[in-house]
């Protein structure tokens, strides 16, 4: 993207909290730069001026979980040259995926006076099980120096340096002590993808796998270890079920322990 | 080599001495439930009367029954992450007009000094030293951190659950790569520690530091403790034929049951202190004015570790971790002229899942089509 004409950058939100999009007006410092590169053209939590398409570059935020939605990704991706998911939502289908276990009419029924008025669909999808997508930045949020690093090396056509691997890389690298190995405390780390910089462990807590699987992961050999070691299966179901609950290997390990 | 003896109270003399010409030390100290090296400056920051128990997959930290200052074996931490950082910069560079300039690291602030130090992690250190600074290629900063070190090395007192030292002839008592050894002897109401000196630079420590000649006696006890060290190992690991049999265990069985148990973590790899890859990882700004190259431990259990052109060559769990048992047992011996383990059971006790590299051994042995039936892997 070397061009003399600054980039455009819009950023769209789906079903979600925003709470990756504020991770970007987190970044402070680094958000001057970042408007000195490209042109904020659409980013409701910042600014209310819309530029129209295309646009270079989109983020998008979120999940898909309304027939509106479904429509309007697709013309979002129609509308940019790059389009890059960020966040459990838009990677995963995120927290609100929990309802993809069980019956949403149901819901509906229960808690609207008038069912009627809800457009909804049976499932909460992430952005790539509509529209190809060019990279997905996971977490829950994301990191904020991920998501720079991430734009930093779009905007130098070089590639980002976002590994795949598991948080425990990142949680040794730092020095922590394994709360599983020397506490004995359930931890998703080995089957999460690193990018948080191994936070959890480091407040001494097991890793809750908000960053979503990592590149291969062996949930099933995690899960007998924590089951080895006194940790009941409803617990296993419901370390599995949170953030990136519907993202396909902790799905499948969840509903192997979910009798 | 002359034995000495500094008694308990004056050890304190020997890390004031170490401070005072400008050692930064580094040694054992209780930090989130685990011996961890770190920054120490008196002889309190040690873990005074702890020790720990340690199994596959499994660290507790235990009290002693007494006040031994080195009475617990090897915890996550090696003194690699001291030679070779986890993550370092290795250079910047900064845009000017059509061109770029260089901006050299600073070197090192202080020299350090490691207190502590196992017999294999002695080993260990020179298993390093051959792959970094004594081939062909030689890491600046490695070689330089390497130079400067001064080592305390502490004979182990006693055997770890899951050491094996002495299958790879690497310790328990240090024979090499030491400025001092000391071997801490707790006999009655006597504390002290029998002292050797490795180096000239060791001997001129020991100028300022109170001691005396040992007496046949001491020597004895030091030798007795040792001694009873090496019988109590945790784990044995038979290496008679085994970088052969391994080069003829490429499609055991065996392989696929590790796998299913392997989380491709890399935990084994982090820990083990041997284990020397780096990767490099070029980062800009947002500006694109400003780059940096940093170097970062790697691993043989990552998809991009092995990654060339159109894919990655170990796509699978079974192929990583045969790779690693592999490389450590059998290939490092072509490469480097000896194993790549050093039989300090890091892997073992750090691994989630509790893969033992001396129980899969075992398991690969018995299971090698081929072979007659046998139980322990020994022939
Ligand atoms: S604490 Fe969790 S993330 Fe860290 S090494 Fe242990 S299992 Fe891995
Ligand atoms: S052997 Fe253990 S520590 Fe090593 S990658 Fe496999 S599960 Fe992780
Ligand atoms: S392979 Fe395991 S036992 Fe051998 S040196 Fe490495 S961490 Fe220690």
């Amino acid at each position: 993207m070397v061009s003399k004409r600054k980039p455009k950058l819009a950023v769209w939100k789906f079903a979600s909290c925003d709470g990756c999009q504020l991770s970007l007006l987190d970044c402070e410092d680094e958000l001057l730069s970042l408007v000195g590169r490209v042109e904020i053209a659409n980013f409701a939590e910042a600014s209310r001026a819309v530029i129209r398409g295309p646009y270079d570059l989109s983020l998008v935020e979120g999940s898909i979980t309304t027939p509106h939605d479904a429509e309007r990704i697709q013309r979002v991706r129609r509308d940019s040259k790059r389009l890059i998911v960020i966040g459990a939502c838009a990677t995963a289908g995120g927290i609100q995926a929990l309802r993809n276990f069980q019956d949403v009419k149901e819901f509906v029924s229960i808690v609207y006076a008038t069912p009627d008025y809800i457009a909804t669909l049976d499932k909460s999808t992430p952005i790539a099980a509509h529209v190809p997508v060019d990279f997905e930045l996971r977490g829950c949020p994301v990191n904020k120096k991920q998501l720079l690093e991430l734009i930093s090396a779009l905007l130098s056509g070089r590639k980002p340096n976002i590994p795949a691997y598991s948080v425990c890389v990142e949680c040794k690298q730092r020095g922590t002590v394994c709360v599983m190995v020397a506490r004995g405390e359930p931890c998703m780390g080995p089957v999460t993808q690193a990018g948080c910089g191994a936070l959890c462990p480091s407040y001494v807590r097991g890793c809750y796998g908000c960053f979503g699987p990592m590149e291969n992961p062996n949930v099933e050999s995690l899960t007998a270890e924590w089951r080895h070691r006194g940790v009941q299966a409803p617990d296993v179901v419901r370390a599995l079920r949170s953030f990136n609950a519907y993202a396909e290997p902790f799905r499948r390990e969840s509903e192997a322990h979910d009798q | 080599m002359k034995s000495l003896v500094i008694e308990r109270t004056d050890l304190e003399k020997l890390f004031s001495t170490l401070v005072g010409r400008g050692y930064r030390l580094i040694g054992p100290t209780l930090r989130e439930a685990a011996i961890v090296y770190g920054e120490i400056k008196t002889v309190n920051d040690l873990p005074i009367g702890w020790t720990d128990g340690q199994a596959a997959g499994q660290y507790r930290l235990q009290r002693r029954g007494d006040a031994a200052l080195f009475g617990y074996n090897l915890g996550p931490h090696s003194w690699k992450k001291e030679n070779l950082p986890p993550s370092l910069r290795l250079f910047s560079a900064e845009r000017r007009d059509q061109s770029f300039v260089i901006i050299e690291e600073p070197a090192d602030e202080l020299p350090m000094a490691f207190i502590g130090a196992r017999s294999c992690e002695l080993h260990a250190i020179s298993i390093q030293d051959r792959v970094l600074m004594q081939g062909p290629f030689v890491d600046p900063t490695y070689a330089r951190r390497r130079n400067q070190t001064l080592v305390i090395a502490v004979n182990c007192g006693q055997a770890g659950g899951t050491c094996f030292c002495v299958s790879m002839k690497s310790g328990p008592q240090a024979t090499q790569g030491f400025d001092i050894a000391l071997t801490e002897v707790l006999d009655g109401h006597r504390h002290y520690f029998l002292t050797e000196v490795g180096t000239t630079r060791g001997a001129e420590i020991l100028n300022d530091v109170p001691h005396r000649a040992a007496r046949d006696v001491e020597k004895a006890a030091a030798q007795r403790i040792v001694d009873r060290t090496a019988a109590t190992m945790g784990r044995k690991l038979y290496t008679g034929g085994l970088k052969e049999f391994l080069y003829s265990a490429y499609e055991n069985p065996h392989w696929d049951d590790v796998a299913a148990r392997c989380l491709s973590c890399a935990n084994c790899t982090m820990v083990c202190p041997t284990c020397f890859c780096t990767t490099v990882e070029d980062v800009t700004d947002l500006s694109g004015a400003h780059a940096e190259r940093w170097q970062k431990w790697d691993s043989c259990f990552t998809a991009d570790f092995s990654y060339i052109h159109g894919g990655s060559v170990r796509s699978s769990t079974k192929s990583r971790y045969r790779q690693w048992l592999t490389h450590k047992l059998a290939t490092w011996m072509d490469q480097f002229s000896t194993p790549g383990c050093v039989g300090c059971g890091r892997c073992i006790t750090w691994c989630p899942t509790g893969i033992d590299i001396t129980q899969e051994v075992v398991s690969l042995r018995e299971r090698q089509p081929g072979r007659k039936e046998q139980s322990d892997g020994e022939p």
